[in-house]
């Protein structure tokens, strides 16, 4: 009897031992990181858990680089254009693929499953071109443009999967009153969309956010860069002595509101991961 | 960032019922849902199709980055040419091979490393404790990092003089001297690796979890009566119900890996021991200007990914209808 509850005492605590291990190895990075951005750049050659003295000295160093608030203004004017264009064209393109049945319907969705799989740098050089062509190089235009590439197919399928589920009593009602199909999309959908339109438009926002190989090759100058692109650089300067307290500070105050978004809106986000994985 | 477009068939559409399809309600929709897509399947072909096929087009051509316009088609050159005894081309390139390795080694290692932990994170967050919930924020909180900032992050924790990782493997004992994570060309694949894992582990979790918790409850308590040992449980009931969400999570992930740019960019930027097919490419056409060759290299990492992707979902589907007979 003694043994039994022995070992079940011992199961639960290494249960309880793996949870700590996961929520450790999960958090501790970040943690260090901000700890980190707390620290003066004196103090970083010893190596502490916890900081014995905290300052403020890296957050005005950064703030006070033009640069790096340039590339902040750059990254939200480049997400959210992003986020607006995708799902702007969307969920018309979801209307169609979602509610009608026509010839071609399969191909196309196939064709955008196949261009949200195809690698960046295959598309890179021909992108280049046409970005040059149409006078977007070092430009957040150019940016936008290049990033439809991988926010469209997946708002696209997403939504298409959302826009599927709704009920079809809804459409024939519409019909019935003699709507056309672009009244039924913005009257009737539009309306029950929002919480699918919530859930990509934040998915796609993380990723336009957060890329670097298109915002890397396609600016050239300080002022044109994202967030992303000048945490890189940053330490760019100097081989041997990199300045990782501002570096830590930069990252902390571009990975915050992103971590508190994630965690507030947690369950939409993996309704929308998940959309049609497991039901497929 | 892992595209999370998951599904295995094409979405069949919702029509109206018969009764409603009169053809001209029929043809004013369909014309609707021409005209509807026009607008993405314009901004797709400028952004992707045209592109892909320039790329093609240029990997046959002496293109440069400062003048894109004036080319010479120059047939395979780009791809393999034997000249004065000599191969040359990105086929001949040994540094090419290296890089076709290093993306292989990182993907099939990160991919299966990432599975075993995503499934044992997956299984804690489906038991039921207290405190679940903040647990599970914690774990997505990797997955909410941008790439190049864990990245950052990672290298800062790695240096080799004040990294505290160095530090804490000294206290515990575990090595005598500091490690030269990321310049060392023996460590270097490996610290790379394990920012990857860290950074989508929590993806491919939440992947299996969502899989976890449509199972059906009663074989679990049929298990349970019978005192079938939970392990055994595991391998013979739960793991095969949640095959197909894996198999989903790991194409998604293995075509992610393979394309790999940013975090060996800025954990080890061009270091022959890690670089991927995609740090190659990109060299060659951006820091060496030379469009034709760096576009030889890009088409053929499409043309691996392509044959990846096809390799895999004809391997999956034999598999999944062994496993259905």
């Amino acid at each position: 009897m003694t043994s039994r509850r022995l070992s079940k005492l011992a199961a639960r605590a290494g249960f309880w031992l793996l949870v700590a291990l996961i929520v450790v190895i999960a958090v501790f990075p970040f943690y260090y990181a901000i700890k980190t951005s707390f620290t003066p750049s004196g103090d970083l050659f010893r190596v502490e858990l916890w900081p014995t003295r905290a300052t403020l000295a890296n957050y005005v160093q950064i703030f006070s680089q033009r640069s790096f608030l340039q590339a902040i203004f750059n990254s939200i004017l480049v997400a959210t254009s992003v986020v607006f264009i995708a799902l702007l064209l969307g969920i018309t393109a979801s209307y169609a693929l979602g509610r009608v049945r026509f010839r071609g319907r399969t191909t196309v969705l196939l064709v955008i499953l196949g261009v949200s799989m195809f690698p960046q740098v295959a598309v890179l050089s021909g992108l280049f071109e046409v970005i040059r062509a149409l006078n977007l190089y070092n430009n957040p235009g150019g940016l936008i443009l290049s990033y439809t590439i991988f926010t469209l197919p997946f708002t696209v399928w997403v939504l298409t999967t959302f826009m599927r589920q709704l009920p079809m009593e809804l459409e024939e009602a519409a019909i019935m009153d003699g709507a056309t199909p672009w009244v039924t999309i913005t009257k009737v959908f539009l309306p029950l969309m929002w919480p699918a339109m919530a859930t990509t438009g934040l998915l796609a926002f993380i990723a336009a956010w957060n890329e670097f190989l298109f915002a890397l090759t396609f600016t050239l100058t300080d002022s044109q860069r994202t967030v992303p692109v000048a945490i890189a650089l940053l330490s760019g300067g100097s081989a041997y002595e990199l300045p990782w307290a501002p570096i830590m500070a930069a990252s902390v105050v571009v990975t915050v509101p992103l971590v508190v978004l994630v965690i507030i809106f947690q369950r939409r986000i993996v309704s929308g991961l998940t959309a049609g994985a497991v039901k497929g | 960032m892992s595209t999370p477009v998951t599904e295995s068939a094409p979405i069949p559409a919702r029509p109206l019922p018969t009764s409603y399809r009169s053809t001209k309600v029929r043809r004013q929709r369909v014309r609707a849902a021409w005209l509807f897509l026009a607008p993405m399947l314009v901004t797709l072909t400028m952004v992707a199709g045209w592109p892909l096929l320039r790329t093609f087009y240029f990997s046959f051509t002496d293109a440069s980055l400062s003048d894109m316009s004036n080319t010479l088609f120059i047939g395979l050159e780009n791809y393999l040419v034997y000249d004065d005894g000599r191969w040359f081309g990105v086929l001949a390139d040994p540094i090419w091979w290296r890089a076709v390795w290093n993306t292989v080694y990182f993907s099939v290692v990160s991919v299966s490393l990432e599975v075993v932990f995503g499934v044992i994170v997956a299984l804690v967050l489906n038991a039921e404790f207290k405190g679940r919930t903040l647990v599970r924020a914690a774990v997505l909180i990797p997955w909410a990092i941008p790439t190049i900032v864990s990245a950052q992050m990672w290298a800062w924790m790695l240096n080799d003089q004040f990294g505290v990782i160095n530090y804490l493997l000294m206290a515990l004992g575990i090595i005598a001297s500091p490690i030269a994570w990321t310049a060392d060309a023996s460590y270097s694949m490996w610290a790379v690796i394990m920012v990857d894992v860290w950074k989508t582990t929590p993806f491919v979790a939440l992947l299996v979890l969502a899989a976890l918790q449509m199972l059906p409850k009663d074989c679990y308590e049929a298990a349970e009566v019978d005192g079938i040992h939970p392990v055994k449980v595991f391998f013979r009931v739960t793991l095969p119900l949640i095959t197909p969400a894996l198999m989903v999570a790991v194409i998604f992930r293995l075509l992610d890996a393979l394309r790999v740019f940013d975090v060996i960019y800025v954990l080890t930027s061009n270091s022959t021991s890690t670089m991927s097919m995609s740090i190659y490419a990109r060299q060659q056409l951006v820091e060496f200007q030379d469009v034709g060759y760096g576009s030889a290299a890009s088409t053929l990492l499409f043309l691996i990914i392509a044959l990846a992707t096809i390799a895999y979902l004809y391997l999956g589907r034999k598999q999944l209808q062994l496993g259905g007979d």
